[in-house]
């Protein structure tokens, strides 16, 4: 099991957490103008990155508060934990081929 | 508001005073309710002298602002919940005490946001006490409780003890020979989870 920091109550287990997916996923600025395709984009398609990946997560089971983890894909280690609207931290994570 | 006299413990139809234990000194672990808590969750901005200034009028407390924290005095405890978020709880009181917390909160001057919500009907407390309290809370909880890391009396936490969500307060660091502490969970999980610590509890001799 994973242990996350949480940026409000501290290290907890990761079965008090809820995923929230894949993070930064902006809602389109002019959603009249979009094609069928930029909305699928927008909607249903998400990066599966082996090595870094941004994504959100809410303590679900503790104080109900949304932020964002990098997380390493291949060895589960978190990278960063950051809160929501502000970009993501400079990291070097390792490259998988 | 549910009328005073309406009120009943979500618990009230296992008969727990009936089934207490004749030999509580023998007990490695006393488990019983608290019943019908006055309980207020509080918002606010911590940040915000003027919305402190005020909950400390209101309660004569001051507000725990560190993570997991509490603050207590004779009458009331407040839980830190979250960055913005308070509980406020009340034990023993008369029926009408948690409309009185919450008239307070909510009319204590100042020029700040805040939400005042009288939530105690949805909470049941359940006590645990003793040298083995925090192994039976251990069984279904990811917390560490080894004071050490918990941190002991005075600390609180938000977590889930088997299936049901749960608000952990450690009230004491000895009473009964071990850690006491308030467990708060929702009235509708409140069966489940006392028949589920009555069973965790049964191998350290409860009562």
């Amino acid at each position: 099991m994973l242990v996350i920091t949480c940026p409000y109550c501290g290290p907890r287990c990761e079965s008090e957490f809820s995923n929230g997916g894949e993070a930064h996923i902006e809602r389109p600025k002019d959603p009249e103008s979009l094609s069928d395709a930029e909305w699928a984009e927008f909607v249903f398609l998400r990066n599966n990155p082996k090595g870094l990946l941004l994504e959100r997560w809410n303590h679900a089971q503790g104080c109900r508060r949304w932020f964002n983890v990098a997380r390493d894909t291949v060895t589960y280690e978190i990278l960063a934990v950051y809160p929501m609207g502000s970009p993501p931290p400079a990291l070097a994570p390792k490259r998988y081929v | 508001m549910v009328e005073s006299y309406l009120r009943q413990s979500a618990l009230a139809h296992l008969g727990l005073e009936a089934q207490r234990a004749r030999d509580e000194a023998a007990a490695a672990v006393r488990l019983h309710e608290k019943v019908l808590p006055a309980a207020v969750n509080l918002r606010g901005d911590g940040d915000d002298p003027a919305f402190l200034e005020a909950v400390a009028q209101a309660l004569g407390l001051t507000l725990p602002l560190a993570p997991n924290t509490t603050a207590s005095n004779a009458e009331v405890a407040i839980l830190w919940l979250g960055p913005n978020e308070w509980l406020v709880i009340q034990h023993d009181a008369a029926p009408d005490a948690e409309s009185h917390l919450a008239t307070r909160l909510r009319n204590a001057p100042g020029d700040f946001h805040s939400a005042v919500t009288e939530v105690g009907e949805s909470l049941v407390c359940i006590h645990l006490a003793g040298p083995r309290a925090a192994d039976v809370i251990a069984k279904g909880c990811p917390l560490d409780l080894h004071p050490s890391v918990f941190g002991g009396a005075g600390r609180c936490a938000q977590s889930h003890l088997s299936k049901t969500a749960i608000t952990l307060h450690q009230v004491s660091d000895e009473e009964n020979g071990g850690p006491a502490f308030d467990l708060y969970t929702r009235r509708s999980f409140a069966d489940y989870l006392w028949r589920w610590l009555s069973d965790a509890a049964r191998e350290y001799n409860k009562a």
